[in-house]
């Protein structure tokens, strides 16, 4: 029978451990176990059929580390195809009557992918898929992912699996006694991502016994659609007389087990430590116990790598700042490929208290799938919210949703055929939860009723790709009063009955309404609470207007979502005083002279702010200035020799590193004033008033903050500072400087086996770009060493960086 | 079974043991290295714990990291025999003069691993481009914290040897002095450390979390 088939109705029980069983056969350590497929197949046979005759349906071959990364290609495939047959053999010679079947079994590759680790997801999927494919092609019955302990990595097994075959495909992760992963992920987040992505069976297995487990398991079966897999340890491992022994025998693992079948769990094994004899005895418990049905969840959910967001209960927030239109600064960062502006704005929103954030970088003028997939990878390394990608591009889309860990949101679709046949499957394929807008070939309609038409519609067609209505969230589109009074009141309505009528969620842009209208954030926030209250799930909006944050706490606590108003009164307690306005246009042109110990102490409230690192100030007395000062002329006269104060402060070791930071930061946000006001004057390209300079962490290097210290510092003074980042390839270093001539490159290396790469670096650097000056740092570095690889300067820290940066900068004016 | 009995009944053995994991407790904080490991020298730190915003700021780190962490350590007891050059013979090919003298007169070592997870390095993440100051309290806050993780353990190793008449040496990690570092590809799978404690090594044998931490602590029977 089909196992798809078979798991409907009965219990499936998988093997137990291999590895304490083959280093009994006499598999020595430090050996592959492997490479027994081939040169021990009768072991590897002879205990796979105990499996099966103590009442394994599903036994695994034994390819956990059959991977590319520890086998060259051909003998993967022998392993690989050996491994399979063993098992088919083994399954063969059993006296059992079950039903039996192979799984492929497919292990994690040991490597942490990017950005905490070093190693490609794309690369990651293709070394999956070598595996896959020679499994499947040898003649599998599933493939079975386990022991992952990494969202991502368990995302590229997946994937790899689904890209290479249509047979079943069970998702176990390994979990620590925290209840996450290793990197993490929560198992909600896990059932998120991979019933998106169509596994047939997810759970748990290894690191802990069933009893440690009892808490992750029961997590799954709340939010799982799908059957629940359970393979745990035999307790925990202990040393006696030089063999390993485990503390939980098979009486108390079958009884532990037995309680989990009947809490929901369908699918059970054992993994180190259990034997035969444990798997016999959870068989015989599981006679006496009924199978629980499967049930569908109907729970919407999008992730990220570390947390589920549940729609449809409180409402949920999702950050619209991430986003070019109207915005001239937001423009100019993407024009500019400036990433840091965009983590600014989302961890801003994030702090300001969003659960998701919105992501849009559509510009006529970028390459959006490229900078799309780069602004997904950049922000899920610093923010743990999960995103809803929004673009019109299938091919943004595509390359977004694929680098995604996660479940995320996918913004979106309307009523139209041709966008639905091509966004659909892509959900599909990679998951998502999607926002469908109640609008199709004839436009938007005015009425209510019309709209919810649309939403059935799209519901239908959703259901063609197998994407259930739980997987989209309506945007029923608001549109703007000052055009049509009645525009709010079908809004509304169509949110009121796709919710209680349709029971699908909802969302809007809500900031529409009020467009035309001044004091627009009295009508928008209004909107927002009357469409709360008619059932709206979640909201497009602008975290940083006060009153839309207001009825947003207030809502919850009205609504019973809020114990003992809790939040409600730890934001009530952070809400600013009434405000303040901002100092008044003329900001002391001519402040009082500092109290500065030295004659060069700051000679105005802007320098004194940035000199004392007060970011929010520097920002408002910047702007302030603007109004009367050219923009250049305060970088030149105010930022600029604060900066020199506190530059000089830290080379007499005055200031520590933090105070430097400090006010860089402060100095950041000076110019970040600056920046706006020259967007805004259409006077763009004002930028930098020096030379370009190249950085990068050499290859093999991932550690960067000195990096990003030299680089804040650098910009500050106004080098065009191109940052490579951490572990650059020594050819992408030459080819940055030759695309931009840059006259001097920094390079930082933190390990005394990463300064080779240094050396070679510069090699190709005296090769193909003879003019550039090489000035190095990093903590292993010295004045011979520096010496010995060539390079031209050894820096100690940002300071003389920037000190031998103006050098070259200067000389170069000279010219 | 208790950290103490489990660590006491690895040390008892003579033969190689198999790995073991522990859980440990939030460590007490170290202040003086943690301002260290922030690039605050011990110098300046009288006068910077006059500053208000730093003292607010480590306020912060400290409460950015509560709940963020955990602490677990791996470790086996391996027996020391010696090649013809009288080097220490571990299951790891390595030739280092310093690690030789440091071992001098011990006949096992504990080989051990501590992470404090890769919660840190998310948070470093997410603040070193936001507020590089705060980036570089939490690194250095990250580093005392694996360090101190280390400290408890080495002190447990030490007092069970103490009571049976044992000394243990000065820990001595890879990629340390002439030990090199690419010792860490047979080290870390020795102890399971990818499944059970989530070290991953990446192409130039670092850890991540980067707040990982392997030594080797040589335990000797004379009085030296």
């Amino acid at each position: 029978m089909n196992i798809r088939d078979y798991m409907k109705d009965n219990f499936l029980f998988l093997d137990g451990g291999m590895g304490t069983l083959l280093q009994e056969a006499g598999l020595q350590p430090g050996e592959l176990p492997e490479r027994w497929n081939v040169t021990h197949p009768e072991e590897i046979i002879r205990i796979q059929k105990s499996y099966y005759d103590a009442g394994s349906n599903v036994v695994l071959s034994n390819t956990f580390g059959a991977n590319g990364l520890k086998f060259d290609d051909e003998e993967l495939e022998q392993l690989v195809t050996a491994a399979v047959k063993n098992a088919r053999e083994a399954a063969r010679q059993s006296t059992g009557t079950q039903e039996k079947y192979v799984a492929l079994d497919i292990g994690p590759l040991g490597k942490l992918l990017k950005p905490y680790g070093d190693y490609e997801f794309e690369d990651a999927v293709a070394m999956y898929s070598k595996t896959v494919k020679i499994g499947v092609a040898a003649g599998v019955d599933l493939v079975f992912i386990e022991t992952m302990n990494d969202s991502y990595d368990t995302k590229a097994a997946l994937l790899a699996v689904k890209e290479n075959t249509d047979l079943p495909v069970f998702v176990s992760n390994a979990y620590g006694a925290d209840g996450k992963l290793m990197t993490g992920a929560s198992p909600a987040a896990m059932v998120a991502m991979l019933e998106g992505m169509h596994a047939d069976a997810i759970g748990a297995n290894c690191s802990l016994g069933p009893d440690q487990l009892i808490g992750v398991v029961e997590e799954y079966l709340e939010y799982a659609s799908v059957p629940v897999l359970l393979k745990p340890n035999a307790g925990l491992p202990r040393s006696e007389n030089g063999k390993t022994v485990y503390d939980v025998f098979p009486p108390e693992f079958s009884e532990s087990v037995g309680k989990l079948l009947e809490k929901g769990v369908r699918i059970a094994g054992g993994c180190c430590g259990t034997t035969p004899d444990y798997i016999r005895a959870v068989v015989e418990k599981s006679k006496s116990i009924t199978p629980v049905p499967v049930t569908e969840k109907n729970l919407s959910l999008v992730s990220s790598y570390t947390h589920a967001v549940k729609f449809g209960e409180s409402p949920i927030l999702i950050g619209e700042r991430i986003n070019p239109t109207g915005k001239k600064r937001f423009q100019q960062a993407l024009r500019e490929n400036d990433i840091d502006y965009i983590l600014g704005e989302a961890l801003k929103q994030q702090d300001a208290g969003v659960q998701l954030l919105d992501v849009n970088v559509g510009l006529p003028e970028i390459d959006e799938p490229a900078f799309l997939l780069r602004a997904v990878r950049e922000l899920q390394a610093v923010t743990d919210l999960p995103l809803q990608l929004d673009t019109t591009d299938p091919i943004a889309m595509e390359a977004g949703l694929r680098a995604y860990n996660g479940k995320a949101m996918v913004n979106s679709v309307n009523g139209k055929e041709e966008v639905m046949s091509v966004i659909f499957p892509l959900v599909a394929k990679y998951g998502g939860f999607v926002v469908a807008l109640t609008l199709d070939e004839g436009g938007i309609p005015d009425t209510a009723e019309e709209r919810v038409a649309i939403a059935e519609k799209i519901i239908k067609r959703a259901a063609d790709f197998g994407i259930s209505k739980k997987d989209l969230i309506f945007d029923p589109l608001a549109m703007t009063i000052s055009a049509d009074t009645t525009a709010a009141l079908a809004t509304m309505q169509a949110v009121h009955r796709i919710r209680h009528d349709l029971k699908v969620n909802t969302s809007l842009g809500i900031s529409n309404v009020s467009f035309g209208l001044p004091s627009r954030n009295i009508i928008t926030s209004t909107f927002f609470a009357l469409c709360l209250q008619d059932g709206l799930s979640a909201a497009i909006m602008n975290p940083y207007s006060q009153e839309m944050m207001n009825v947003y706490h207030a809502f919850r606590a009205l609504h019973n979502m809020d114990e003992n108003c809790m939040d409600y009164i730890s934001y009530a307690q952070n809400l600013p005083a009434p405000t303040m306005t901002a100092p008044a246009s003329g900001a002391p042109a001519e402040a009082p002279k500092a109290s500065g110990e030295s004659g060069e102490g700051p000679t105005s409230e802007l320098q004194k702010a940035i000199v004392r690192g007060l970011k929010e100030k520097t920002g408002a007395l910047t702007k302030a200035m603007l109004a009367e000062r050219k923009p250049l002329e305060i970088i030149q006269s105010e930022v600029i020799p604060a900066l020199n104060i506190v530059g000089a402060d830290f080379e007499k070791k005055k200031v520590y590193l933090p105070q430097l930071l400090m006010a860089a930061e402060a100095a950041k946000s000076a110019f970040e004033e600056v920046k706006v006001a020259m967007a805004a004057s259409e006077d763009g390209n004002a930028g930098s008033s020096r030379c370009a300079f190249v950085i990068a962490t050499v290859h093999g290097d991932i550690h960067d903050i000195g990096k990003n210290i030299v680089k804040l510092i650098l910009e500050n003074y106004g080098f065009a500072v191109s940052d490579l980042g951490k572990d650059v390839p020594e050819q992408t270093v030459v080819d940055e400087v030759v695309r931009l001539h840059a006259p001097i490159v920094g390079l930082s290396a933190l390990m005394t086996t990463t300064v080779p790469a240094m050396e070679e670096t510069i090699k190709l650097l005296r090769e193909q770009a003879p003019w550039a000056k090489v000035c190095v740092g990093g903590a292993v570095l010295t004045q011979e060493y520096s010496d010995a690889i060539g390079a031209d300067k050894y820096c100690r820290d940002a300071m003389e960086t920037v000190r031998y940066a103006e050098e070259i900068d200067e000389a170069l004016k000279k010219q | 079974m208790d950290r103490k009995a489990l660590i006491g009944e690895a040390l008892a053995s003579d033969k190689q043991t198999i790995p073991q994991y522990l859980d440990y407790e939030t460590p007490s904080l170290n202040v003086t290295e943690w301002l260290r490991y922030s690039c605050i020298p011990i110098y300046e730190q009288e006068n910077a714990a006059k500053d208000p915003e730093l003292a607010s700021s480590m306020e912060k780190a400290l409460s950015l990291i509560n709940g963020a962490l955990s602490f677990r350590v791996g470790f086996m007891v391996v027996p020391l025999s010696r090649d013809e050059d009288g080097f220490p013979v571990f299951p790891f090919e390595q030739r280092s003069e310093k690690l030789k003298k440091n071992l001098e007169g011990c006949d096992r070592a504990v080989l051990f691993a501590a992470t404090i997870g890769s919660g840190i390095d998310r948070l470093i993440r997410r603040f070193e481009k936001a507020d590089p100051k705060m980036g570089l309290l939490l690194q250095g806050l990250g580093a005392e914290r694996v360090e101190s993780l280390c400290d408890a353990f080495n002190d447990e190793v030490k007092e069970i040897c103490k009571e049976a008449g044992q000394k243990t040496r000065m820990r001595y990690s890879p990629g340390y002095g002439d030990l090199p570092i690419e010792v860490q590809k047979v080290f870390l799978p020795l102890l399971d450390a990818e499944r059970r404690l989530g070290i991953t090594l990446s192409e130039s044998c670092l850890m991540a979390p980067s707040k990982s931490v392997t030594a080797i602590i040589g335990i000797a029977n004379d009085q030296q």
